[in-house]
């Protein structure tokens, strides 16, 4: 169990609540309960039934045969893209109003980067009939106008945050500062693997359905449970938590993330955490964050906004110490070339931030007989215009 | 431990504390300040050391760090100012800041500088209670600085009780479940919060802060408590009127 979360909220010397004492109450309430509740029996019962009958679960992994040919590897795809609402995203809203229900909770609010997140969240919401608030940068409100206009209509009000650069970072800030001035009624949904302890735990375990299925799927498929590699991309990191849990213990299975070099490493315009980051605490937990000298949190930049984050998990953070996982960056124009050949050879469109994924054959070779599974995050709706305006397709 | 906070703390005076950011309006403003303060009868000062993301905060302080960080201030740059603050400034100084910049600096190198300047105590809301005591509680007594702690109207009274034990100068009573700066004037919720803390014979008394902004709401957070600390209200006033009015905002004070 090394690689999974200790009873203190830490994975090695990543994690814990690095929180003011304003949001103590709260998030202290959630430690001691979330994994009792968590898996009550009736809990899991209506969980599991909304995954199935709402989400549409389980995702398939699916063979991608033309894939596979082209980089000489067996490559499965989860689909997670095939989910309600798009994305993996879902997993874990479904699985916190659930939480915030049985904890009394009448108000929900989250941060949103790109908006899948905030739309997971305003989906689950209206299921409920329960008030809904979005935080989301200034800037990324008027470049994510259709998601806005999604979480609109689901009946979600959509608050933007003004401070700082504007962006995810900042929605975050003000999601916390909003659960500082409502600590009674309001329940914090936080989108990523990151957080105060027990949040990253919690999301992740969440996801894990996704690697809790791939297990089962793979043993139909290929006959055994394990693949040689399990493939992710990393924003703050809950698909890829998600995605790893199951086979954080089995050594045999390689685990892979992928960053988002942005316009190159060095470029100054970049989120791979693990190549530029330090320790030190951002929104709550000790982590891998990108930052000055001075430990002022700076501003990442990706063509994928759902990975524009300037730290990772906890989970992550160890995973890459470790030596666990291995960890590689693809730039704008690997991923978006990678997104593209998917499409072609597959007839499947993936969000950008799946195509990073996808261009880990950029940078590693594989055996024809390894068995690798990608988790295909998201699908791509949400950024056809970045592709088109990216290829020029109009 | 010999610490300026407790001759103010035994003093019979209710006490008036001054938050601000470094590097604010102006990045060589600190020294200014804190001079101006200290002539104008401020009891104690907090020197905010700007963080990019302040969490617990509100639009008055946050905008105000993010000048001061645009005006180039850095803990370096803060701790050469505040080099000889001792030649002429005796009140207690404390350092507020989140712990990110403190860890990139080195804890003990941090505190280590603190003492050399003089500064009193640190006040960091996000270094949790219980880190604090497994990590970082020696090196703080080593070099004589006082850790200041935050209690909330939710803060449960078993958890105060446990927080009292761990200070050793005074508490940090927050008024009300806010952010800096976003309550107007303080109501019947406040008044019972406030008594209830009273009532529970702490073993340090307590300062309170976050929404004290003008005569009416010191004079109320000062019924009961030690002092209280101004920060969103003294920044604005510092926004409309630059550094050359101090003394007339701390006369409106008291």
């Amino acid at each position: 169990m090394k690689y999974h979360v200790d009873e203190k909220g830490y994975y090695g010397e990543f994690g814990g609540a690095f929180i003011p004492e304003m949001l103590y109450p709260n998030v202290e309430e959630l430690r001691q309960k979330y994994i009792e509740i968590m898996y009550e029996e009736s809990f899991q019962k209506e969980f599991h039934q909304l995954l199935k009958d709402y989400v549409g679960r389980p995702s398939p992994l699916y063979y991608a045969k033309r894939l596979s040919e082209k980089h000489g590897a067996k490559i499965y795809l989860k689909r997670e893209d095939l989910n309600h609402t798009g994305a993996h995203k879902v997993n874990n809203t479904i699985g916190q109003i659930l939480m915030a229900k049985r904890l009394g909770k009448n108000r929900i609010i989250a941060e949103t980067g790109a908006g899948q997140h905030g739309v997971a969240t305003a989906t689950v919401c209206a299921l409920m009939g329960i008030k809904c608030v979005v935080y989301m940068g200034e800037i990324d409100i008027a470049r994510q106008a259709p998601n806005v206009a999604r979480m609109k209509m689901l009946g979600a009000e959509v608050r933007p945050a003004l401070s700082g650069s504007k962006t995810l970072k900042d929605a975050t800030n003000e999601a916390i500062r909003d659960w500082i001035n409502n600590p009674v009624d309001t329940h914090y949904i936080i989108g990523s693997a990151i957080g105060p302890h027990p949040y990253p735990d919690m999301v992740t375990r969440f996801q894990s359905i996704i690697s809790e299925e791939i297990k089962w799927q793979l043993k139909e498929k290929e006959g055994k449970e394990n693949p040689d590699y399990v493939i992710a991309c990393i924003g703050g990191g809950s698909n890829a938590a998600g995605t790893y849990y199951h086979f954080l213990d089995d050594m045999e299975v390689g685990i892979i993330a992928v960053e988002a070099a942005g316009k190159g490493i060095d470029s100054g315009e970049s989120a791979a955490t693990s190549a530029l980051g330090k320790v030190g605490i951002i929104h709550g937990c000790k982590t891998m964050l990108m930052q000055t000298n001075d430990g002022q949190i700076t501003e990442p930049y990706s063509i994928s906004a759902g990975l524009d984050y300037p730290g990772v998990g906890p989970m992550h953070s160890h995973l890459y110490k470790s030596g666990r996982a291995e960890f590689y960056s693809a730039t704008d124009e690997e991923a978006m070339r990678s997104g593209l050949e998917l499409s072609k050879l597959e007839g499947i469109i993936p969000a950008i931030e799946s195509a990073h994924a996808l261009a880990i054959f950029e940078h590693k070779k594989f055996n024809p007989d390894d068995v690798l599974v990608i988790s295909l995050s998201g699908r791509g709706d949400k950024d056809l215009q970045t592709y088109i305006d990216y290829f020029k397709l109009a | 431990m010999n610490n300026r906070i407790f001759t103010e703390l035994d003093s019979d005076k209710k006490l008036l504390s001054i938050y601000f950011t470094a590097g604010y309006p102006h990045l060589n403003d600190t020294v200014k300040i804190i001079q101006d303060l200290e002539n104008s009868g401020v009891d104690m000062i907090e020197i905010g050391l700007p963080f990019s993301d302040p969490l617990a905060d509100g639009p008055t302080i946050q905008e105000s760090s993010t000048t001061a960080l645009k005006n180039g201030m850095t803990t370096e740059i803060l701790f050469n100012q505040l080099q000889d603050i001792r030649k002429t400034v005796s009140i207690p100084l404390i350092i507020m800041g989140y712990f990110n910049p403190m860890l990139q600096f080195g804890v003990e190198d941090f505190c280590k500088k603190c003492n050399e300047i003089g500064i009193d105590g640190l006040i960091i809301p996000d270094l949790p209670l219980d880190v604090y005591q497994e990590q970082y509680e020696t090196i703080f007594k080593k070099y004589g600085l006082i850790n200041v702690f935050l209690i909330t109207p939710q803060t449960s009274e078993e958890r105060i009780k446990k927080i009292d034990a761990a200070s050793n100068g005074f508490i940090y009573m927050v008024s009300s479940a806010s952010v800096t700066g976003s309550k107007s004037g303080f109501g019947k919720e406040q008044e019972s919060y406030f008594k209830r803390i009273a009532s529970l014979n702490l073993k340090h008394p307590q300062i309170v802060g976050f929404g004290i902004k003008d005569k009416k709401t010191f004079a109320q957070a000062t019924e009961t408590a030690k002092g209280a600390i101004i920060g969103s209200a003294f920044i604005k006033h510092l926004t409309a009127h630059g550094t050359d009015n101090i003394e007339s905002f701390i006369k409106s004070i008291r």
